[in-house]
């Protein structure tokens, strides 16, 4: 099989976890917000904001348990901690402490994981978030943010600051093609139609959707019009731009750089089942766990192309 | 502002009184939950709350001077609700409604539901680390608030304890107390069968707390637990209080290993009430 259109184009802007690094050390005066560190500050850049506020700055070792109750306690003391380390750790690592110290007790924690999906290259499996989507959305209460790039991972954090609740944002460790310009605005819970057409939608978030616009590019040759949709809010998840969707184009493609239970994909297919079924295709890791490499080799390995969302939306659209 | 309640030691024998035959009657009424893990903790709770040492305000409970007990053990919650009741958070009244649909008094502490509450806790090992973040909240906003946890010996087994332990001691938060309520069994048998900790006091130690072991059920010593917890300067305190589970009931004391997440028989009940002597 022919994956097509097979450029990956990684280097353009900034890796999200930085972006999340320099805003919220841009935002740090904000002397509500503290941050937990679970020694990786150097890999989350979080230490930008420890360079500038330390006495605000919390690095407990390397014990994700203890470092998501520390944050707990600090947020029943009206703080707004910031939680953040590789998110495998963080979700994986610690779910139980999430669910019972933040989510059941509706804590105002911002979990934030880097080096999220297969994109980290050469560290392997053992460090690759690839359930963490997953996990997060099962949380009653949570909020759940996959931004695309730079500018929008910007956004997002000064939003997710100011938005009460618990949050899991979720960022890469890979630089990322910028999609959006500087200053955009971030809306929590509403999709981004980043292109619009009337044959197919391209459903897509974090490092997915600058490939979904590649792709995009690559059907228009073939007399395809695809809409994409930049879904940087998976939980709560935009409802009426799916509906939309599934109402004005003939068939969706989600993709996203996730295992396929439990991410983006079944979301999207409880809304479209419940509101307009209609043909679905996923793009995503499937239901297995990677192995070393570059970052570009493992997504075209894995499947996650611009080509290969391309030939989905051709699949879905002729069966 | 928030205050300690201090009462006389007659006082507290009552109410200590009072408390366990709120837990019995409460469990047994409910026909589940955790008798036996709660009578441990009797003593400390009523010197906590009534006897000179938590600064509360039942009125104002979400006050941020206020000092904080969180019960990590969170299948204690009888025995913290009927303190919490008795201190004046709600109505005595509504002990009765525990483990009840729509009642407040959840099997465990639910701190969104029931005021005085700390910390929504069940899963064991979680609640020093909550207890960390008060802590390091009160150096934060310079507040002299203090910060109390509990954890049950056989929770202790939770890496989790380990961590917070490490924290607390390496950072020096002379604000924060671990109680650990060892009344020597968990679920399924003793824990110095299953995974003993001894010698606990030189663990702790190890870690960087200051450690005392006191008799958990006898006033003089709890109250004089908290006197030097308060006195202590640079570093967290661990208060060891050995215990007897399902102290006070004579079913329960015999029948250790027997009676862990089990009510008193309604048959049984009014014996124990009258050992209790409420």
């Amino acid at each position: 099989m022919s994956l097509g259109l097979e450029r990956i184009t990684l280097e353009d802007g900034p890796a999200t976890r930085e972006a999340f690094g320099d805003a919220l050390a841009e935002i740090g005066a904000d002397e509500r917000i503290v941050v937990v560190d679970g020694d990786v500050n150097n890999s989350t850049f979080t230490n930008k904001f420890a360079e500038r506020y330390p006495e605000r700055f919390f690095n407990v070792g390397i014990a994700e348990s203890n470092m998501i109750g520390i944050a707990a306690g600090l947020a029943a003391c009206g703080k707004i901690p910031v939680a953040s380390s590789f998110s495998t750790f963080l979700l994986s690592n610690a779910f139980d402490q999430i669910r019972m110290s933040i989510a059941f007790p509706n804590q105002n924690v911002k979990l934030v994981g880097t080096h999220a999906g297969i994109s980290i290259g050469e560290d392997g499996p053992s460090q690759m978030a690839i359930e963490d989507v997953a996990l997060a959305c099962s949380l009653p209460g949570f909020t759940v943010i996959v931004p695309a790039d730079g500018p929008s991972t910007s956004a997002a954090t000064k939003v997710m600051i100011e938005t009460e609740g618990p949050t899991f944002m979720r960022c890469g460790r890979p630089k990322v093609p910028v999609v959006y310009s500087e200053g955009a605005e971030f809306h929590l819970g509403k999709a981004n139609t980043l292109r619009d057409g009337d044959d197919v939608t391209v459903i897509a978030n974090g490092i997915m959707v600058a490939m979904a616009l590649d792709a995009a590019e690559a059907l228009a040759s073939d007399g395809i019009a695809a809409r994409v949709l930049d879904m940087h809010t998976v939980k709560p998840i935009d409802v009426a731009a799916i509906e939309r969707a599934a109402n004005e184009t003939r068939a969706i493609v989600v993709a996203e750089e996730h295992l396929a239970y439990g991410g983006l994909g079944s979301i999207v297919a409880m809304v479209v089942g419940e509101r307009k079924p209609i043909r679905l295709a996923f793009v995503d890791i499937g239901d297995t766990y990677a192995t070393s490499g570059t970052a570009e080799e493992l997504l075209a390995q894995y499947g996650l192309t611009p080509g290969a969302i391309a030939d989905a939306a051709r699949r879905v659209l002729k069966d | 502002m928030p205050t300690a309640r201090t009462e006389a030691r007659a006082d507290l024998e009552r109410i200590a009184r009072t408390l366990r035959s709120h837990i019995v009657e409460a469990t047994t009424k409910a026909g589940s939950g955790h008798p036996s893990s709660s009578l441990s903790m009797v003593e400390i709770v009523t010197v906590l709350y009534f006897g000179g040492v938590l600064r509360y305000d039942p009125l104002d409970p979400h006050n941020p001077e206020r000092d904080r007990f969180i019960l990590s053990k969170g299948h204690g919650a009888p025995g913290l609700y009927a303190v919490l009741a008795e201190a004046g958070y709600f109505p005595v009244a509504d002990l009765m409604t525990l483990r009840r649909l729509g009642s407040p008094l959840e099997g465990h502490p639910n701190m969104c539901r029931l005021p005085g509450v700390e910390a929504s806790t069940g899963s064991l090992g979680q609640g020093f680390s909550i207890a960390i973040g008060h802590a390091l909240g009160a150096r934060l906003d310079k507040r002299d608030y203090r910060v109390y946890a509990m954890v049950g010996d056989g929770e202790s087994e939770q890496g989790q304890v380990w961590e917070a332990a490490m924290y607390a001691g390496n950072h020096g938060l002379d604000n924060l107390t671990l109680i650990i309520d060892r009344n020597g069994n968990q679920q399924t048998g003793a824990v110095a069968d299953i995974q003993p900790l001894d010698p606990l006091d030189e663990k702790l130690r190890s870690f960087g707390l200051e450690v005392r072991t006191i008799d958990g059920h006898s006033f003089d010593e709890v109250s004089a637990a908290f006197d030097w917890a308060r006195s202590v300067s640079g570093r967290a305190q661990a208060i060891i209080a050995n215990t007897i589970k399902g102290k006070g009931v004579a079913l329960l004391e015999a029948g250790q290993g027997k009676w862990h997440g089990k009510p008193i028989p309604p048959d049984e009940e009014a014996k124990a009430l009258v050992e209790i002597g409420a």
